[in-house]
């Protein structure tokens, strides 16, 4: 009789393929023409070295709702352009989020193969339960977004059709 | 992309796959010493499947160390959502909203 080892449990892996090249999906993913155009919207503001801050604004119906001016913040861990960013990420919008502390985020972007490139984030979750909640999508049905595979999706969308994605609110 | 979906619909389309993908759903990262020990099916049965959804991007794998860890992936199964069923759905409710529109000016 063999013991199963309990494995991770808290990292989150999501993938998608995309219609982009790799460069195209890390400004995607950086710049903050591109940020506010899926997901949850909001500009993004990076300083892409070591080090470097890190912070996602909060749009306006964000703070119609009385959030504050940052929805996310942390630091630049690695910045490896177009091929992997990895940083620290922390929900400030939600206080019992923001008590969880920094969670670690990782963004690989693959080579385009005829024309399509994929695109994979790894999100450890290690101490962050609730935060965990929310990027699974879990908390969908609350009207706290569809979590990764939402965003994810959303970005697909913008880069291969140059539209936001059509959906009901 | 058509053949993406296809790939998707074929993977869902058995009970061993949905039954992994559930033991994810779960508790995410397994390796297939964990999976394999909650079916009644060889290893190699089990290798198959999950390769299906592998290939369908079901499944993501990561090296942790020695173990190969087995992660859900939900994405594919939300472009799908996006795709087929938000039209569907959308045309249900305005055909309702069109026939509660017509009852009430009978009315």
């Amino acid at each position: 009789m063999t013991t199963i080892t309990e494995t991770n449990v808290t990292t989150q892996v999501y993938r998608v393929y995309i219609k982009a090249s790799p460069e195209a999906i890390w400004d995607a993913i950086t710049k903050p023409e591109w940020t506010e155009r899926y997901g949850y919207g909001g500009i993004a503001e990076f300083d892409l070295r070591p080090g470097g801050a890190f912070r996602h604004l909060t749009d306006e119906g964000m703070r119609a709702m009385g959030a504050g001016d940052v929805a996310v913040d942390g630091e630049v861990i690695e910045s490896d352009p177009p091929r992997k960013l990895v940083q620290t990420w922390r929900m400030v919008m939600a206080p019992e989020m923001a008590a969880e502390g920094f969670s670690r985020l990782t963004y690989e972007i693959g080579e385009a193969k005829d024309g399509v490139t994929k695109l994979t984030v790894i999100h450890d979750l290690e101490g962050t339960p609730k935060l965990a909640l929310l990027v699974s999508g879990a908390m969908e049905d609350t009207g706290a977004g569809g979590g990764w595979s939402w965003v994810l999706s959303g970005l697909k969308t913008v880069l291969e059709t140059g539209e936001p994605l059509n959906e009901a609110r | 992309m058509a053949a993406d979906d296809d790939r998707v619909f074929k993977a869902l389309a058995d009970p061993t796959r949905r039954f992994l993908l559930d033991r994810l759903f779960e508790r995410d990262g397994r390796t297939l010493t964990e999976l394999e020990s909650e079916l009644e099916m060889t290893r190699f049965g089990v290798m198959k499947h999950l390769r299906l959804l592998e290939e369908a991007g079901l499944v993501v794998t990561r090296r942790s160390g020695r173990e190969k860890l087995h992660f859900l992936n939900p994405v594919p199964i939300r472009l799908i959502h996006n795709r087929w069923i938000d039209k569907y759905t959308e045309r249900q409710v305005s055909a309702l909203v069109d026939l509660k529109t017509q009852l009430e000016e009978m009315a």
